[in-house]
């Protein structure tokens, strides 16, 4: 065999040692470079989200947005931007399902006191206020649906720097109504949904 | 004596909701009011009254007849029409405003979302032109229009949402018409959604769905 032949047989092995270690789920190098960070089953490690049982088009939806730089707070510049840069459209798909496959649970750490408020809230908006209820759209036990995000246990911390930033300015990968409504909301009513959400299992 | 009183109590209460519902559904209301209700509508039914499908489908109010809206926004006040969620939005509307969210309502025109299954079109056109004879179904075409435009308190179906047109010939009678004793236009449509089957539903669904 030429030194040419060898190479070639080389790229192909190579190949195919990726191609498994992708294709065998839990070992693959693309999800150990998520899960360094968003916890080892996925369950989330602050500041990262959980993602295990995030509805699929809405994790696809933050990848494709994160290599494009549309979702653009300060953590998404600092480590999605990055993260997301080489992803081709198939590990964007094949990441997504993944983790929308994993099992949720719930993160427990909001603050129970402000958890009736945030009840309130969610089910049933303020009309008053002009805010309207998060169950519409976001489903009576916050699992999402499609593009609309399970919120349902994931990390108060997050929750509540989330909310914030709509209103804050920051872009994201969905479009209206959030930045609208979020900006709606005082700090003390926030406080209370980011708590509330991350209690449900 | 006592039951005297009563009555004077019911008369009285039904006396203040009608001065309510007078109230909240007559004259204009302030401008910017308006403005911010408007928005708040929009955060659900769409930043154009197009509707949208979130964990429920949310129904379209563009092009709406302003008096379908009216009519609506007070049977769910009065617990005629069944939804939490819209309970609580109509009772909160101040005076002045359902009128002026209506004609706003009225006057967009933004496409159809889309999104129904394309195949079943032509046997939902069939049925909203001709009825189904059979089942003793009329044609849809006769009260909705031949553009399914509506009128006055017949509403626009043309571009609403086909899982929401679903669910409400689904699940009539469950959620309209739920006091007997005030029957309201709602039981002209009872007998005509018992009547559909699931595919004729979904067939129509399909079709008005994609009309502009």
């Amino acid at each position: 065999m030429t030194q040419n032949s060898w190479s070639k047989v080389a790229v192909l092995a190579m190949a195919f040692v990726i191609g498994s270690a992708l294709a065998s789920r839990a070992e693959s190098l693309a999800v150990r470079n998520c899960t360094w960070c968003h916890g080892g089953s996925a369950q989330g490690y602050t500041p990262a989200p959980r993602l295990a049982g995030q509805r699929y088009q809405y994790l696809e939806n933050q990848l494709v947005n994160f290599h494009a730089h549309t979702r653009d707070n300060p953590l998404s510049r600092q480590y999605m931007w990055g993260a997301a840069a080489n992803l081709t459209p198939q590990s964007v798909r094949d990441l997504s399902m993944y983790f929308a496959t994993l099992p949720p649970q719930a993160a427990h750490d909001g603050n129970w006191a402000s958890v009736a408020l945030g009840k309130t809230i969610y089910q049933e908006g303020m009309p008053d206020d002009n805010v309207v209820a998060c169950v519409v759209c976001h489903g009576p036990n916050a699992e999402g649906i499609a593009q609309i995000p399970r919120l349902g246990g994931l990390q108060y911390t997050y929750l509540k720097r989330r909310l914030e930033q709509w209103g804050q300015g920051y872009h994201a990968a969905a479009g209206p109504p959030m930045p609208d409504i979020s900006s709606r909301l005082s700090a003390q009513q926030i406080e209370a949904l980011a708590s509330y959400l991350s209690f449900i299992k | 004596m006592h039951a005297w009183r009563s009555a004077t109590a019911v008369g009285l209460r039904a006396a203040f909701l009608a001065a309510v519902l007078t109230a909240a559904f007559a004259g204009s209301g302030r401008a910017d009011d308006v403005q911010a209700k408007l928005g708040y509508c929009k955060d659900c039914h769409g930043p154009s009254a197009q509707g949208y499908r979130g964990y429920m489908p949310i129904p379209r109010l563009a092009g709406q007849q302003p008096q379908y809206l009216e009519n609506q926004l007070r049977a769910f006040i009065e617990h005629r029409r069944t939804n939490n969620i819209m309970f609580n939005v109509a009772h909160a509307l101040k005076p002045g405003m359902v009128a002026a969210l209506a004609e706003s309502f009225r006057k967009l025109n933004p496409p159809p979302i889309g999104g129904a299954p394309l195949g079943l079109i032509a046997a939902g056109k069939n049925i909203f032109e001709n009825g189904v004879p059979d089942a003793n179904v009329a044609a849809c075409a006769a009260c909705h229009g031949p553009e399914a435009t509506g009128s006055g308190e017949i509403p626009r179906l043309a571009g609403q949402l086909y899982p929401y047109v679903i669910k409400e010939l689904t699940g009539w009678g469950h959620e309209r018409g739920q006091i007997p004793a005030r029957a309201d236009t709602s039981a002209i449509m009872s007998p005509v959604a018992h009547s559909l089957t699931k595919p004729q539903i979904e067939a129509v669904a399909a079709f008005v769905s994609e009309l502009r």
